[in-house]
C-alpha cells in the first residue's frame, strides 16, 4: 500500500523549527526530520520522547561494578588469598581501598560501551547499514522535514504551511 | 537562544555558512595530499620501521640490550610510557572536561586532540609490554582462569590498577571519538554520493555505520556524548592517578609522595596541552584551518597551559617543602642535599628546571601567547621538559638507593632510545594518516555553534560607546530578527 509524504527542505534550522511547529498547530504529525547537525528543541517540538539511554548506562555502570567487586572478592579473598605484604586479605571490607581504582575503571569501561552499544543497536547504526536520508544534502547544510498525508486536502495544507515558514523546496513522495 | 556573549571575539572567522564549514573541513578528506605530507610520511614511517627492528631485537635478545641494571631498573622505558600517557590526557581534557563546562571554544580542536590521545595511548601501552622480561607471557596480567590452581593477579597493586585503568581509558576514547566521527563520515559519504565518486562513496557509507541524521539518532547521541563526556572526565583524573600511584605507592624514597597523583595529571594536562599545540599549529596551517582554529584558541590554550606549568611548580615546591617539613632524612638526602641539582644527573635537572619552569613563564605575556612561532617553540620546549621531568622522577630518584654501594649511573642503549623514536614515528604516522582520511574538525557539533560565534552573526563590539551600548549590538540583534 503506497503512502504520500510531503517533503519539505529548509536551509535554515530556525525556519525549520518554525515550520516544524505551524505543522504540529495544525494537528498534523511529522514522521522524521533529517538534518546535519542535533536541532535543539526540534525533539520537543516533534512530540519525542526523552531518551532513556542514560538510564541504561546508569545500569549498565551497577553492572559493572558489581561485576568487578564479585570478581575480585571471588579471587582474593575466597580462592587464593595471598600474603601481599602482610596486609589483611580475609576480609573484602579491609581491602576495598586498594580495590577502588579497579572498581571505578571496570564501572566506567561496562557503562560506556554498554551505553554506546545500545546507541548503536537502537538507532541501528551499525557497519553495512545503508542511510535512511532522502536528500544527501542533509548532512551538508539542508533540513529535510517527513510529513504523512492522508488525502490530497491535506497534502495541500502542509504544502503551503511549509512555504509560508520559509522552505526553499517542497515536494510530495509516494512511497 | 543563539546568543554567546556580546563581548567576546568571534571563535569562527571569515564569515562561515553551514555549506562554507562542510567545504572546508572535507577540502582536506577529499583533495590531494601534497609533497611535504608525503614526505612527513616517510620519515614517520622510517622512524617507525626503525623502533619495530629495535623491538624485535629487545624480544628476541631480552631487556639485556637495554641499559637498565638492578639498581636502575626503570629507565627510558617507563620514561616513555608515563610520557605518551600524559600526552593522551591532554585530548581527553578538551573533548570531555571542557564539555562539561560548555567551552565553545573546544569544538574546532576536539577531535584532533581526541586523535592524539589515542594514538597516544597506542604508544603508551608499547612499554609496559616491552619492559616485561617475557613479553609473550604478557596475557598473565588479566585475572583469567588458568592451570596455575588459577594463580589471580594482585588487585592492590597500581600496577594491575594500571592494566585496567589504560584498557579502559582506551577503549572508552575510542568509542567517544569514533561515536563524534559518525555524522561526519556521513557528511562525506553524502558529498562523494553527489559527485559520483564510488570508492569513497563506499568506504565512508561502511565508515558512517548507515548514519542518517533523524531527530531521535541526534538526541540520543547528544545524550550520548554528554554522558561519555562525564564518564570521561573522572577518567582522565583517575588514569593519571593511578599511573603516579605506580611511584607513589613505592617505598623508594622520593617518590612515596601524597602529592604525586595531583601532581601528575597537572603535568599530563600541562605536556598534552603542548603537544595539541603542535600539532594544531602545523595542522591548521597546512589544512588551512586558521579561521577555525583560530588565534585566539592558541591564546586560551596557551592559557591553559600556562596554568598547569604552575600547578607543576606549585607541585615541586610541595616536595621540596615535605622533604624539609617532614625531617625525613631520606627525603631530605634527595631534596635537601641538592644531589639532584649537583651530582651526575645535574643536567637533567637542570633542563627540567628551565624547560617546565623558566621558559614557560613567557606565557604571561599576551603578545608571546597570540605568537604562533613563540607558541610552536614553547611547546615542544615544554614536551622536553615534561619528558624530563619522568626521566628525573625515575631515575635520579633509583640511582642512589639504600645501599651505597648499588650507587650506579644509568644510560640508554641505541635500542632504547631507537624504540622511543620508533613511538614517535608511529604517532606521526598515524597522526598524517588521521590528517587526510578522517575530517579534522568535529563539523557537525561546530555547525551547532554557528549562530552563537561564528563572525557571521556575532559581532562583538570593538569599543562600548557612552550610552553604554557596544557597536556590533545592532548587528547582531538583526542577524536573528525573525
Amino acid at each position: 500500500m503506497s503512502h504520500t509524504y510531503v517533503h519539505a527542505l529548509y536551509n535554515d534550522d530556525d525556519r525549520l523549527k518554525d515550520g516544524a511547529k505551524k505543522v504540529r498547530e495544525m494537528g498534523h504529525s511529522i514522521t522524521e526530520v533529517f538534518s546535519p547537525f542535533p536541532v535543539h528543541g526540534i525533539d520537543k517540538i516533534m512530540g519525542l520522547k526523552r531518551t532513556r539511554i542514560s538510564i541504561c548506562c546508569f545500569i549498565y555502570g551497577c553492572t559493572g561494578f558489581s561485576l568487578a567487586f564479585w570478581m575480585i572478592w571471588y579471587m582474593l579473598i575466597h580462592d587464593w588469598p595471598v600474603d601481599i605484604g602482610g596486609k589483611p586479605n580475609f576480609t573484602w571490607y579491609h581491602n576495598i581501598p586498594s580495590w577502588i581504582p579497579v572498581l571505578f575503571e571496570s564501572t566506567v569501561l561496562c557503562a560506556a560501551h554498554g551505553m554506546a552499544i545500545t546507541f548503536l543497536l537502537r538507532s541501528w547504526i551499525l557497519p553495512g547499514v545503508s542511510p535512511k536520508n532522502p536528500d544527501p544534502r542533509t548532512t551538508d547544510d539542508h533540513f529535510l522535514m517527513v510529513m504523512p498525508a492522508y488525502s490530497d486536502d491535506e497534502a495541500n495544507h502542509l504544502i503551503e504551511a511549509a512555504k509560508s515558514t520559509g522552505a526553499v523546496e517542497v515536494k510530495t513522495v509516494h512511497e | 537562544m543563539h546568543q554567546d556573549s556580546i563581548i567576546r571575539d568571534p571563535l569562527l572567522l571569515g564569515k562561515k555558512t553551514y555549506h562554507q564549514i562542510t567545504e572546508d573541513v572535507a577540502r582536506p578528506v577529499e583533495g590531494k595530499a601534497n609533497k611535504y605530507w608525503w614526505l612527513m610520511l616517510t620519515i614517520a614511517v622510517c622512524a617507525w620501521m626503525w623502533g619495530i627492528g629495535c623491538i624485535t631485537y629487545t624480544v628476541g635478545r631480552g631487556i639485556g640490550t637495554w641499559g637498565l641494571n638492578r639498581t636502575i631498573d626503570w629507565g627510558w622505558d617507563i620514561t616513555n610510557f608515563v610520557w605518551w600517557i600524559g600526552i593522551g590526557h591532554a585530548g581527553t581534557l578538551i573533548s570531555a572536561v571542557l564539555c562539561l563546562f560548555r567551552q565553545r571554544w573546544r569544538l574546532t580542536i576536539n577531535r584532533s586532540a581526541e586523535a592524539m590521545t589515542i594514538f597516544a595511548v597506542m604508544c603508551a601501552a608499547l612499554f609496559p609490554v616491552l619492559h616485561m622480561g617475557r613479553p609473550w607471557l604478557a596475557y598473565f596480567v588479566f585475572p583469567l582462569p588458568n592451570q596455575f590452581g588459577s594463580l589471580w593477579v594482585n588487585f592492590n597493586s597500581p600496577l594491575l590498577w594500571d592494566v585496567f585503568a589504560i584498557s579502559t581509558y582506551f577503549s572508552v576514547s575510542v568509542v567517544f571519538w569514533y561515536l563524534g566521527l559518525i555524522p561526519d563520515f556521513a557528511m562525506i559519504r553524502d558529498r562523494a554520493k553527489r559527485i559520483g565518486n564510488k570508492v569513497r562513496y563506499y568506504c565512508y557509507r561502511v565508515l558512517s555505520f548507515g548514519w542518517s541524521g533523524r531527530a531521535k539518532d541526534w538526541q540520543r547521541f547528544e545524550e550520548v556524548s554528554l554522558v561519555l563526556a562525564g564518564i570521561c572526565t573522572p577518567l582522565v583524573f583517575s588514569v593519571h592517578s593511578i599511573v603516579s600511584s605506580d611511584f607513589a605507592t613505592g617505598v623508594v624514597r622520593g617518590w612515596h609522595s601524597t602529592v604525586y597523583p595531583p601532581y601528575f595529571v597537572a603535568g599530563a594536562i600541562f605536556s598534552g596541552m603542548a603537544m595539541v599545540l603542535t600539532l594544531v599549529i602545523v595542522g591548521r596551517k597546512v589544512l588551512n584551518l586558521e579561521e577555525y582554529i583560530t588565534i585566539q584558541h592558541i591564546d586560551t590554550m596557551n592559557k591553559v597551559m600556562l596554568t598547569m606549568g604552575s600547578v607543576v611548580g606549585i607541585a615541586y615546591f610541595a616536595e621540596f617543602f615535605m622533604a624539609w617539613y617532614s625531617g625525613d632524612p631520606n627525603e631530605s638526602f634527595i631534596y635537601l642535599s641538592w644531589n639532584n641539582a649537583k651530582g651526575p644527573y645535574g643536567w637533567a635537572f637542570w633542563a627540567l628546571i628551565i624547560c617546565n619552569n623558566t621558559l614557560p613563564q613567557i606565557m604571561w605575556s599576551k603578545r608571546m601567547r597570540r605568537n604562533l612561532y613563540v607558541t610552536f617553540i614553547m611547546s615542544i620546549i615544554v614536551n622536553i621538559g615534561m619528558w624530563f621531568e619522568r626521566f628525573d622522577i625515575i631515575v635520579t630518584d633509583l640511582y642512589r638507593d639504600y645501599i651505597p654501594s648499588d650507587w650506579t649511573y644509568y644510560s640508554p642503549t641505541f635500542v632504547e632510545v631507537g624504540i622511543f623514536i620508533g613511538t614517535i614515528g608511529m604517532f606521526f604516522t598515524f597522526f598524517l594518516i588521521f590528517a587526510r582520511v578522517f575530517p579534522f574538525i568535529a563539523q557537525a557539533e561546530l555547525k551547532t555553534t554557528l549562530k552563537a560565534t561564528g563572525d557571521l552573526f556575532h559581532n562583538p563590539p570593538r569599543k562600548i560607546a557612552a550610552n553604554g551600548q557596544g557597536e556590533g549590538v545592532a548587528a547582531h540583534s538583526s542577524a536573528h530578527a525573525h
